[in-house]
């Protein structure tokens, strides 16, 4: 009961406190605010590469094109030796004949043209769509399939996929650098204030010492004021992200640029964006109020 | 009984200067007390070990059982809350009402509201300033000042009350006025009460203990005493 009492009365202080030296909370709200904002594009940008890159591997495939002129024992013994590859979870053979038939159910012209050619003519091949265990492997998979005799090529949409996923990485890794620097500035700043609620309230302090208020008492109030800043912070970037993401989405129908960048659907995501976000927010403020309180607030 | 006692205690602050010199003394419980001396005779330093503001250098301060000397800091809230302590210079939060000043000290060791509204109010009439809770410090006069702040150091019911110069800044009327109301505590109370001051005319007009320091040594110490000229 007692304990509930200290704390509400931390708490009653703290938001005093908070609107007491509101230039100064000010300050520190903004910078909150600001790494805030940085935080969640940074939390929402990762977590979208995450996942567009397990989308992307869920779909990659190798795709072996046999010679023209593999008997059928041979393409067996590509197969067998493909099987027993490690790195293969998955083969599906097609002959020359399946896809063409099955291209000439895709398309009347294409059906009309692929008639005309005689078996030699044919440019089709017979080929194997495969599925890898590991996607990091799937280069050096690749070229061992493409040494095998009557392999003609092997493709796995390199490329593309490659240059898009260390794009994103690097961006990644300069938002997680900024987002650093601008924590440990934030945290500075909350030191700061702290420190300066502490100055201001030195009197009431010495007094409530002296009456014999416990470390706790008097302590608690500080490290609420910089939990509170930190919420207080979280707010503005909770809101932006909110519907900046939900406008982000809409804007472009859940994909970006490309049908292989899938974007992440708003709900929930942003409801656990926010959360981190305010998580963070709390976390950082905590972490400035109480460095603040060890270092200036001798009990 | 003795409530408190003092065995061989020196204290030497970290400049060097010696502040007491092989201070041992006992104060009965309920007794009344003035320690009186110069300037720079350990007066307050004397006070300031009583409520842990101050770690003798050696020796033992045993205050209502506990050694004080001894008390790790983060137990000193403990001692504070069996003692009320008053200044010279009052010492009240600008900001707050009378009422508020008071039981301030009720509300930060946790009290429930009910019982902080009653035994502000209660202090407070003691002191005779019941009519004044919604005052502000700056509204009041000194005297009133202080009488707050007698009222904030007693609101706890402290076994101890230890009052620093508390006429210090009052005209003799004023200081009249204090020392009623702290004898009053003191008869009604039952607290034991250790006052510094340099006042003469209080203590030769009380006739309580007086325990006398010069240069930081206890010289003289009389029950029903007056000033020592030798100060």
């Amino acid at each position: 009961m007692r304990l509930f009492r200290m704390l509400g009365r931390s708490c009653r202080d703290a938001f005093k406190s908070v609107f007491r030296n509101f230039s100064l909370s000010l300050a520190s709200i903004s910078c909150i605010t600001i790494t805030l904002i940085i935080v969640a594009i940074a939390i929402v940008a990762s977590f979208n590469v995450e996942n567009f890159t397990k989308e992307i591997e869920k779909d990659l495939t190798i795709v072996v094109f046999m010679k023209n002129d593999a008997t059928e024992e041979e393409i067996n013994e590509v197969k067998d030796k493909v099987h027993n590859m490690s790195n293969v979870a998955k083969i599906d053979f097609e002959s020359k004949k399946e896809v063409k038939e099955e291209m000439s159910k895709e398309s009347e012209v294409f059906k009309t043209v692929m008639d005309g050619w005689s078996e030699e003519e044919s440019p089709l091949k017979d080929t194997f769509r495969l599925k890898v265990k590991n996607v990091e492997k799937i280069g050096k998979t690749a070229k061992k399939i493409q040494k095998m005799d009557k392999v003609a090529t092997v493709k796995y949409g390199e490329g593309m996929v490659d240059q898009l996923v260390s794009a994103f990485s690097s961006i990644e890794k300069v938002a997680y650098g900024v987002v650093i620097a601008l924590v440990v500035v934030t945290v500075f700043l909350i030191i700061n204030t702290i420190k300066l609620t502490i100055f201001s309230r030195k009197r009431e302090i010495s007094i409530m010492r002296l009456v014999g208020a416990n470390n706790f008492t008097i302590k608690m109030p500080f490290i609420i004021e910089g939990m509170i800043l930190g919420i207080i912070g979280s707010i503005i970037p909770i809101i932006l992200i909110t519907y900046g993401y939900l406008a982000f989405y809409n804007y472009f129908d859940g994909y970006l640029f490309t049908e292989l960048i899938k974007l992440i659907k708003p709900e929930p995501f942003i409801y656990s964006v926010s959360g981190i976000v305010v998580l963070i927010g709390i976390l950082v403020g905590t972490l400035g109020s109480s460095s603040a309180v060890r270092k200036y607030l001798k009990v | 009984m003795d409530l408190i006692r003092l065995k061989n205690i020196y204290k030497q602050y970290k400049n060097g200067v010696t502040a007491i010199y092989d201070a041992t003394i006992s104060i009965r419980k309920g007794a009344f007390v003035f320690v009186i001396g110069g300037s720079g005779s350990g007066k307050s330093t004397l006070i300031k070990m009583l409520y842990r503001e101050e770690k003798p250098t050696s020796g033992q301060i045993v205050v209502g059982g506990v050694n004080v000397a001894k008390l790790r800091n983060s137990k000193v809230y403990k001692l504070r809350r069996k003692v009320g302590i008053v200044f010279q210079d009052y010492r009240l939060l600008p900001k707050l009402t009378v009422y508020e000043n008071v039981a301030f000290a009720m509300e930060v060791i946790g009290a429930p509201k009910k019982m902080a509204r009653h035994q502000t109010l209660k202090a407070l009439e003691l002191v005779g300033l019941k009519n004044k809770v919604h005052n502000y410090p700056n509204q009041l006069s000194g005297g009133e000042q202080q009488r707050v702040a007698i009222a904030r150091a007693i609101v706890n019911n402290p076994k101890l009350l230890l009052c620093d110069e508390p006429t210090g800044n009052l005209d003799p009327e004023r200081s009249k006025e204090i020392m009623e109301v702290l004898e009053l505590i003191n008869e009604k109370r039952g607290t034991t009460i250790i006052m510094a001051t340099h006042d003469k005319e209080i203590v030769n007009r009380m006739r309580k203990q007086v325990v006398t320091l010069k240069d930081g040594r206890i010289i003289s110490n009389e029950e029903e005493g007056t000033y020592n000229e030798v100060v």
